[in-house]
């Protein structure tokens, strides 16, 4: 078969139950050429076993998961991908340079390590065991491990996690130039940052649904809850009578208003206490949102 | 997406880098991305390399890891040399059969090891750290970890043979070359059924628990095979049961000295052994990882 504009990677109608948890309900997702997809949502939300399912480490209960066009079981459709997970402990007597030239090992034309570290910046650790490295440098091998192969779809899973910031900055670069060059890529995310920074399109799951999916702009209007936090003693009560405000709350001294309309809270708030102490004003994090978001959908 | 490349020749170009800037003309991707099937093929070459990469980096870690490795390494000989030689070295002087009842008997001792807990133990481990289940999303060769372990375990078998000829003269042993050979060839190939039983192991129990389930078959074996201790015939029936008192017939033939039942009962016990525990644990590494 041809891929021409067809998925790369596809899950159709899937479902997927571990013991009580329904871990995925009836997900259909796809991954497109050349296009770096976020899959966003909060803990549990089913990331990891959707790209579980599109890898053939777990098979589904109902529907079904193919990999270029064949089935993720195959050897022939893994060796077109790149991977990065969440967890995992590799050798700690092998050293960077090895590890990577063992997994370029496994695939038909493979990068050189030395590029491939030289690229992913890791090369100063080339002789390191593996087993010696901080949790963020072996995020940063394991990156060079998933893209060693010139693969033409990475699944990344929560790749930036430990990293510092200029580690995190180094690797967002290194994807946009992969996918400048035609690579696919599927991210999942708890940064709504990660995803605004990288994705042409967001996909957000909860409960093992999608519960919304577009590109970064589409995402972002939905994003319209803003999120105050301040010291302040007006009662949450009176604050939840305010127009704009969606929800209030208070922690010990500390009162958390979810506003869809922010000025007008904060104009509000200035006016009625003006004691008011270390106001912040943020957009909500997507987590919140997509909390209420599958609450929305539940109910 | 950018203009793929197109050919061999472009495949090269791009071979000693991973990506090349955005709108630069060139790929990562091999030549061809929108067009080339859904199945990527490997030449023959390749894969042999996948194969042989694997292998040497099992090695490598092994022969870092002396504190794992040196047990299986030296306990066979320093037994050996201990109850052969420092112990009964004096009465076994006058009595050939009995030497080679203890030679043989601590030979057999050495293959059972690092196969059943060099596989036993590591699978379990690498399975609960999540490497196997990387290693299937990778695409590695589906046999390469395996084939790789049981060429480990045969290497180990080899120099405990090695140490064990060494050790042989000081026991009141006199082999000669051809039988050395054939007595090691025996012993290397016999690693295999006992890298089955520690692969099986090791793709049902946990990192922790491993060690004490090769244990439950490691210990009775050593006992109830007739290999180290002969048993009462009233219970040699027991003896048959296990693939150790397989290979320790076999492994007499090949020295010329007296054996009971039928080689190819013996080595087909072994193949069994080895074919039914791997196909087990492979499919369950592939399924459930």
């Amino acid at each position: 078969m041809t891929i021409g504009h067809n998925s790369l990677a596809q899950l159709s109608g899937v479902s997927k139950r571990f013991g009580a948890v329904l871990a995925l309900d009836g997900l259909d997702l796809e991954v497109r050429p050349g296009e770096l997809l976020a899959v966003l949502g909060p803990n549990g939300a089913g990331k990891t076993t959707a790209i579980s399912l599109m890898l053939g480490l777990r098979q589904p209960d109902r529907g079904s998961a193919r990999l270029f066009g064949l089935s993720p079981l195959l050897v022939e459709a893994r060796r077109q991908v790149g991977v990065m997970m969440q967890e995992v402990t590799l050798a700690a007597d092998l050293r960077v340079r090895e590890q990577i030239d063992m997994v370029c090992s496994y695939y038909p034309n493979p990068a050189r390590p030395e590029v491939v570290m030289e690229m992913t910046h890791i090369a100063p650790l080339a002789r390191r065991p593996y087993g010696k490295l901080s949790s963020g440098q072996k995020r940063q091998v394991q990156f060079a491990m998933a893209v060693c192969g010139r693969p033409r779809l990475l699944f990344l899973d929560e790749p930036t996690v430990g990293l510092d910031i200029q580690s995190r900055e180094t690797m967002w670069a290194t994807l946009r130039q992969l996918v400048g060059d035609g690579a696919s890529i599927v991210l999942t995310t708890h940064y709504l940052e990660e995803a605004e920074a990288l994705a042409d399109r967001v996909v957000v799951l909860a409960k093992g649904r999608v519960v919304a999916s577009g590109s970064v702009a589409e995402m972002r209007a939905l994003v319209v809850r803003t999120r105050i936090t301040c010291i302040s003693a007006l009662a949450v009560e009176r604050v939840r009578t305010w127009p704009g405000v969606g929800s209030a709350s208070r922690d010990r001294q500390r009162l958390e208003i979810t506003a869809t309309n922010a000025e007008a809270v904060v104009r509000q708030l200035l006016s009625d206490d003006e004691d008011v102490q270390e106001l912040e004003v943020r957009r909500a994090g997507l987590a919140e949102v997509f909390t209420e978001l599958t609450q929305e959908v539940a109910q | 997406m950018n203009a793929p490349l197109e050919g061999r020749g472009a495949v090269h170009a791009a071979e000693d880098r991973v990506a090349m800037p955005a709108g630069g003309g060139a790929a990562m991707l091999p030549a061809g991305a929108a067009t080339t099937p859904g199945a990527a093929t490997m030449p023959a070459g390749r894969l042999f390399r996948a194969y042989l990469s694997e292998a040497k980096y099992e090695s490598i870690r092994m022969l870092r890891s002396p504190g794992f490795a040196g047990p299986f390494l030296g306990l066979p000989v320093l037994l050996y040399l201990l109850f052969g030689v420092l112990l009964f070295g004096d009465p076994l002087g006058h009595d050939p059969k009995g030497a080679l009842f203890v030679f043989m008997g601590f030979s057999v001792f050495g293959v059972m090891g690092p196969g059943m807990f060099g596989f036993g133990v590591t699978v379990a481990m690498e399975r609960e750290q999540g490497l196997y289940t990387l290693k299937r999303a990778l695409p590695m060769p589906p046999a390469a970890s395996l084939l790789a372990k049981t060429l480990m375990s045969m290497l180990f078998v080899a120099i405990i043979m090695i140490t064990m000829i060494a050790a042989a003269p000081l026991g009141h042993i006199r082999l000669a070359a051809g039988q050395l050979v054939g007595l090691s060839a025996v012993n290397i190939l016999g690693a295999a059924p006992f890298g089955a039983i520690g692969l099986f192991i090791g793709t049902w129990a946990s990192a922790k628990s491993a060690p004490a389930f090769v244990n439950l078959l490691y210990l009775p074996m050593i006992y109830l095979s007739g290999f180290l201790i002969p048993l009462p015939k009233s219970f040699q029936w027991i003896e048959s049961i296990s693939p150790a008192f397989h290979l320790h017939q076999l492994a007499l033939r090949a020295i010329g000295a007296p054996s009971l039942g039928d080689p190819l009962v013996h080595v087909a016990v072994l193949a069994g052994v080895t074919l039914a525990l791997t196909a087990l644990a492979v499919r369950r590494l592939a399924r459930v990882g």
